[in-house]
C-alpha cells in the first residue's frame, strides 16, 4: 500500500533501503538529503565528518561500489542499489583492523583526526584500484582530501606501508 | 642521557579511534530531546540592528525560540560579542540564533526573520582608516586602547576600549610609497641601544616596505557545540585546544560555578590558536540550552566558521636594516601597521620580537599601530606576528646579504641566537639556545654549499631557487599542576587537563611521569578530555608551550608519588625512605630488590594510611581545579599531586630552521618544491613521530602562508570573496612536496626535567620564510615584499608588468 511518506505525488519514494557496510538499512530519506546527512544523523555513523558540506575537503569520503565519493555531495536516493562502505565497516569480522587503518596507526598519520576517516577511505579506494601505487600516484589519488593540520607526509607514508612498500 | 620513554615513539591512546571513525567530536554527540540551533548572520560590514521581526518564524511548527544579544550581558566595542546588536562590525557577524526540533526547520525558519538594519561607513584596509578623514570601523574610532576597565560578563575582552589614531595625507602617502612616515603617531613603540649610531657603523643598509595578508584559521572541525543542563549542572560538548583552562573560563562565560560545569572534549578537529580559550559562541550554546531547557546543538557551517573562526592579523610595514662588515646586524628600525580585523588584536610586537631574537641587532626600534577593519575578527594563529614577519623578513635579509657580499647562510650563522642571547624591549634572556648547532645540522642535511653552486636554469623556461628561513616562538610556561593516581590494580592513572589539539602532546608530556616512575607505558592509563574524570589545572595550549610546561608538571607529580611510595615502603618494610628505589611498577630496597612492594600493594597501603598518601590532604598551593579533582579522588589509591615550582629563568624558546629548493616555471608562475628540509631546536625530542608531525604540518602551513592563503575583500561593499576552503586556500597534497625531511636538534634544555621545549609554531615560520627566500632567489633576488606570492604575481614580474607592494594594499586584489 502506497503512503504519502513512501511515495508522495510527483515526488520520490521516501522510505528507502540502502546497503551500508554490508547491512541493508531502511531509512526515511528526504528528496534532497545527502548521504552524509543520512549516515551521520539517521544511521548514527558519525565516522564521516561534515567539515565543508560542499565537496571541498573530503572529510566525508565513503566508498560506493568501491569508488570514493564525497558523501556531502551525493544524494542518498542515488545509492539505493549500491554498496556503501564507511570507515566503520572496514574492520574484519574478528575485529582486525584494515591494513590501511593499521598502517595509519603505525605511521602516526592522523593529527587532529577530523579528516582521517576520509583519508582512510580514499586510501582504501586507491589500493583497491592500484595495490602498489607510487608515492606520486598516491599523492594524486589522495589530493581530494584536505588535511588542515598538514599531515600529508604521514598519510602518504601510511599508504605506502599499507601497500607493502615501506618496511 | 638514556631514557626509558623519552625520545621513543609510542602509540597515543586516541589514534586507533581516529582511524576507525570511533573518535567523537562535539557535533557527533546526541542527547534525547536534542534541538538544533542555527545562526542568522549580518549581511552588512558595519551598522546596527534597528528591529527584529521573528513572528513568522516563531509561528512555524517545530520552531522553539530565538536567542539574541538581549539575552546576553551587554558588551561594548572592541569586545567581540557572541551576538551583535548595536555594533555590527563585519559581514557574517552572528545576530541571533534560532532553535527548532530539526536542523531543516531551523534553516527554513531563519529565512522568515525580518531585520531592519542601519548602515554605517566601513573600511577593509587599515591604511584607509588611518588617513585623516577616513572611515572608522567603529563609530568611536579605529584602534585598541588598553585601560583598567573590567570585562563585561560573558565576554572575552578585558580592559580595552576603542580609540582613534590618524595620520596626515603626507604621512600615509610616504608610508604607502615605502618611506618612513616622519612625525606619525603610534599606538606602541619600544627601542633599545643607540639606533642612529649603530646604523652609522653599517656598511650595508636596506630599506623596504612589506605587506602580509591575514587569512582564516579554517579549522576543519567547525566550532559546533552541544550543551544540556541537568540538576543545575551544564554538560558541554565543545571543541577547544585547552581543557582545564577552557573549563574555568567557560564556566565564567556561562555564569556558573566551575563545579557545575562538565566539559567534555576528547578530540578537537583543529584549532591553530583559534580555540585556545572559549570563544563567544559557546556562551550562546550553553545559555540557549538553559533558556529552552532542552539539549541544544549549535551547528556551525563552513561559511560561518570563516566568519567567526578567527583569522591571522595582517601587516603593512616598513623596515630598515643595517649589516656591519662582519655580517652582523647593527641596527633595525621597523614600523608595523596591524590589521586587527573586527575586535581582534594586533601582533606587531611579536613580529618585532622575531627580528630581535633571530638576528640579535645591537640596536633596534619598533613602532606600531593596530587598526580595526570591518573584516572578520583576528586572533592568535600559529606563531602570531613571528611567522608572518619571518616570511617577509627572509628575502629582505637575503637582499642585505647579497648587497653586503655575504653568503645568505653566513648572515644567519653570524647572527644566530646563542645561549647568552637577549631580545625584545626588555632585553630578556633565554633558558637555553642551540640555534647555531641547529643551523649547521640543517645546512648539512640540505647540502647548502653544494646546492648554492648548482646551475640556476634547469630548462628553457624553468629556474631553480633555494632559500632558508628561521622561526621562533616562546615555548614554555610554568606553575601548573601535575596529578596522578596509582590504583590498587597496579595501574598508573596519569591525569591531564591538557587538551587534545591533534599534536599528541597531551599524552607525550605524561611520559615524563612514566620516566620518573620507571614504569612501563603499558601500565599507564591516560585520563583526559572530560572534567568529570578529575583533571588537574593544566596549561593553556597555545604558543608552543605544552611540552616544556607540562613535562615539568608531570614530573613534579611523579616526584610526589615517588616520595610517598618510598615513605610507605620504609614504614612497612623498615629502613629510611631514601633506602628505596622505584621501577618495574614496584618500590624496592635499593640494596636488595627482592624486598619491596608492588604499586598495587603500595596503593592499598596509601588508602589505609589516608592523609596525603591518598589525597585526603593535599598541597595548599595547587589550583582550585586540582583541589576539586583530588577531593573527588581521595581514598582511591596513592595520589601524586604537586604544583610546578621548579626553577625557571628567562624565556624557553622554540626555534626551527628550514631550507627549501624550488623549480619555478616562468611561463606559468607555478613552482614545485623539490626539497624541504627542516630542523627543530626544541630541546630533547620527547616523541620523534610527534615532532615529525609538528614539523611537517608546520611546513605545510608555511607553504600556505607564503604561497596561497589570504583574505580577499571587495572594498566597495565589504564582501569577503573567499569564504570557502578551496578559495582561501589551505595547501593540498599537490601543493606540498611528496616528501619532507625533518629532524630535531635533540639537545636538552636545562630547565626542563627531560630537556624538552615546544616547536609547533616556529615549524611554520621557518617554512614560510624558506619558501619566500627560494622564490626570491629563483627570480634573481627580486622582492615582492608581500605574502602570499601567487603565480600571477610571478608571471607579471617575469613579463615586466611591475607588480610589487605598490601602495601597500591589503585584503584586496
Amino acid at each position: 500500500m502506497a503512503s504519502a511518506a513512501s511515495n508522495p505525488a510527483g515526488g520520490v519514494e521516501r522510505l528507502v533501503s540502502i546497503n551500508v557496510n554490508g547491512r541493508v538499512r531502511r531509512v526515511d530519506v528526504l528528496p534532497q538529503e545527502t548521504l552524509a546527512h543520512t549516515l551521520r544523523y539517521k544511521l548514527g555513523l558519525t565516522g564521516a565528518k561534515v567539515a565543508c558540506n560542499r565537496g571541498e575537503c573530503g572529510a566525508c569520503t565513503v566508498l560506493i561500489d568501491d569508488v570514493n565519493y564525497y558523501a556531502c555531495s551525493t544524494l542518498t536516493h542515488n545509492v539505493k542499489d549500491r554498496a556503501v562502505l564507511t570507515v566503520e565497516g572496514l574492520r574484519a569480522e574478528d575485529g582486525t583492523l584494515h591494513p590501511v587503518q593499521a598502517a595509519f596507526i603505525q605511521e602516526l598519520s592522523p593529527a587532529c583526526g577530523f579528516c582521517t576517516s576520509g583519508q582512510v577511505m580514499s586510501a582504501v579506494a586507491l589500493l583497491k584500484a592500484n595495490p602498489r601505487p607510487t608515492r606520486q600516484e598516491a599523492r594524486e589519488a589522495m589530493s581530494g582530501n584536505l588535511c588542515r593540520c598538514g599531515a600529508y607526509d604521514h598519510y602518504l607514508n601510511g599508504v605506502m606501508r599499507a601497500s607493502g612498500q615501506l618496511s | 642521557m638514556t631514557y626509558m620513554h623519552i625520545g621513543k615513539n609510542f602509540t597515543p591512546p586516541d589514534v586507533e579511534a581516529k582511524v576507525t571513525g570511533a573518535a567523537r567530536y562535539s557535533e557527533d554527540f546526541r542527547k534525547e530531546g536534542m534541538v538544533f540551533a542555527r545562526l542568522l548572520t549580518s549581511p552588512l560590514p558595519s551598522g546596527r540592528v534597528v528591529s527584529i521581526d521573528a513572528s513568522e518564524a516563531l509561528a512555524m511548527e517545530g520552531v522553539l525560540g530565538i536567542f539574541t544579544a538581549d539575552d546576553l550581558p551587554p558588551s561594548l566595542p572592541p569586545a567581540n560579542p557572541a551576538l551583535a546588536k548595536d555594533f555590527i562590525t563585519y559581514i557574517g557577524q552572528p545576530i541571533l540564533a534560532l532553535a527548532a526540533e530539526s536542523d531543516l526547520i531551523a534553516e527554513n525558519a531563519i529565512e522568515k526573520i525580518k531585520i531592519v538594519f542601519e548602515r554605517r561607513p566601513f573600511v577593509t584596509d587599515p591604511l584607509d582608516t588611518l588617513l585623516e578623514g577616513g572611515p572608522d570601523p567603529y563609530p568611536n574610532g579605529n584602534t585598541l586602547i588598553r585601560n583598567a576597565g573590567e570585562a563585561a560578563a560573558g565576554t572575552t575582552a578585558s580592559g580595552t576600549d576603542v580609540g582613534r589614531i590618524k595620520w596626515s595625507l603626507d604621512q600615509v602617502t610616504a608610508f604607502r610609497n615605502g618611506r618612513e612616515p616622519v612625525g606619525a603617531t603610534f599606538g606602541e613603540e619600544w627601542a633599545y641601544g643607540d639606533v642612529a649610531a649603530e646604523f652609522a657603523q653599517c656598511k650595508t643598509i636596506v630599506e623596504e616596505p612589506f605587506v602580509t595578508i591575514g587569512y582564516p584559521h579554517h579549522s576543519l572541525e567547525p566550532r559546533s557545540g552541544m550543551a544540556y543542563w541537568e540538576n543545575g549542572k551544564c554538560y558541554f560538548h565543545g571543541s577547544l585546544q585547552s581543557h582545564t583552562v577552557g573549563h574555568a573560563q567557560l564556566s565564567a562565560m556561562l555564569e556558573i560555578d566551575p563545579a557545575n560545569l562538565v566539559f567534555i572534549n576528547e578530540n578537537t578537529g583543529g584549532g591553530f590558536g583559534s580555540k585556545i580559550f572559549p570563544y563567544p559562541m559557546m556562551a550562546v550554546t550553553g545559555k540557549f540550552a538553559r533558556q529552552l531547557n532542552r539539549p541544544l546543538q549549535m551547528r556551525i557551517t563552513r561559511e560561518e566558521e570563516f566568519y567567526i573562526g578567527s583569522a591571522r592579523s595582517g601587516m603593512q610595514g616598513w623596515l630598515k636594516v643595517g649589516l656591519k662588515d662582519d655580517g652582523k646586524v647593527g641596527a633595525v628600525d621597523v614600523i608595523i601597521i596591524n590589521d586587527a580585523g573586527s575586535g581582534g588584536g594586533g601582533s606587531a610586537g611579536s613580529s618585532a620580537e622575531h627580528i630581535s631574537i633571530m638576528y640579535q641587532p645591537a640596536a633596534m626600534r619598533f613602532r606600531g599601530v593596530a587598526l580595526y577593519t570591518n573584516t572578520t575578527p583576528r586572533g592568535a594563529q600559529r606563531g602570531p606576528g613571528q611567522n608572518e614577519m619571518a616570511s617577509v623578513l627572509a628575502p629582505i635579509m637575503d637582499k642585505a646579504a647579497r648587497q653586503g657580499g655575504f653568503d645568505r647562510l653566513a648572515v644567519r650563522r653570524a647572527n644566530a641566537p646563542r645561549p647568552d642571547a637577549k631580545f625584545g624591549a626588555r632585553q630578556g634572556g633565554l633558558s637555553s639556545s642551540y640555534m647555531p648547532e641547529a643551523i649547521e645540522k640543517a645546512a648539512a642535511m640540505f647540502r647548502w654549499d653544494e646546492r648554492v653552486a648548482q646551475p640556476k636554469v634547469t630548462a628553457d623556461n624553468k629556474v631553480r631557487g633555494i632559500g632558508l628561513g628561521m622561526g621562533y616562538h616562546s615555548a614554555g610556561a610554568n606553575g601548573y599542576d601535575g596529578l596522578l593516581r596509582i590504583g590498587t590494580d597496579g595501574k598508573i592513572y596519569l591525569h591531564t587537563g591538557v587538551g587534545n589539539l591533534g599534536t599528541y602532546s597531551y599524552a607525550g608530556v605524561l611520559r615524563a611521569a612514566a620516566e620518573a616512575l620507571q614504569c612501563s607505558w603499558e601500565n599507564c592509563v591516560v585520563v583526559h578530555g572530560n572534567s568529570e574524570l578529575n583533571l588537574p589545572h593544566s596549561t593553556y595550549q597555545g604558543g608552543s608551550n605544552t611540552m616544556f610546561t607540562e613535562t615539568r608538571s608531570s614530573h613534579v607529580a611523579a616526584l610526589d608519588a615517588i616520595r610517598k611510595l618510598k615513605e610507605i615502603a620504609a614504614a612497612e618494610l623498615g629502613g629510611a625512605a631514601d633506602d628505596y628505589s622505584v621501577g618495574g611498577e614496584r618500590v624496592f630496597l635499593t640494596s636488595n630488590d627482592t624486598k619491596g612492594l608492588t604499586f598495587a600493594e603500595a596503593a592499598q597501603k596509601a588508602i589505609d594510611l589516608g592523609g596525603e598518601y591518598s589525597g585526603q590532604v593535599y598541597p595548599e598551593d595547587i589550583n582550585a581545579t586540582t583541589k576539586r579533582s583530588v577531593e573527588a579522588m581521595k581514598g582511591t589509591g596513592l595520589i601524586g599531586v604537586a604544583k610546578d615550582t621548579l626553577p625557571k629563568q628567562g624565556t624557553a624558546p622554540g626555534f626551527a630552521i628550514a631550507f627549501v629548493e624550488i623549480e619555478m616555471d616562468l611561463d606559468t608562475g607555478k613552482y614545485d618544491i623539490t626539497d624541504y628540509t627542516a630542523v627543530a631546536e626544541c630541546g630533547t625530542v620527547v616523541h620523534p613521530q610527534g615532532l615529525s608531525q609538528a614539523m611537517n604540518g608546520g611546513g605545510v602551513w608555511g607553504i600556505g602562508m607564503a604561497g596561497y592563503e589570504r583574505h580577499v575583500y571587495d572594498p566597495q561593499n565589504g564582501l569577503p570573496a573567499n569564504v570557502g576552503l578551496y578559495q582561501s586556500k589551505p595547501p593540498t597534497y599537490l601543493d606540498v612536496p611528496a616528501r619532507m625531511l625533518t629532524a630535531g636538534n635533540d639537545m636538552p634544555d636545562p630547565q626542563s626535567p627531560v630537556g624538552a621545549r615546544g616547536v609547533g609554531e616556529p615549524a611554520q615560520g621557518c617554512g614560510a620564510a624558506a619558501l619566500m627566500s627560494a622564490i626570491s632567489d629563483a627570480l634573481d633576488g627580486h622582492l615582492f615584499n608581500r605574502t602570499p606570492v601567487t603565480p600571477d604575481m610571478i608571471v607579471n614580474h617575469v613579463a615586466q608588468n611591475g607588480f610589487n607592494t605598490g601602495e601597500l594594499k591589503t585584503n584586496t586584489f
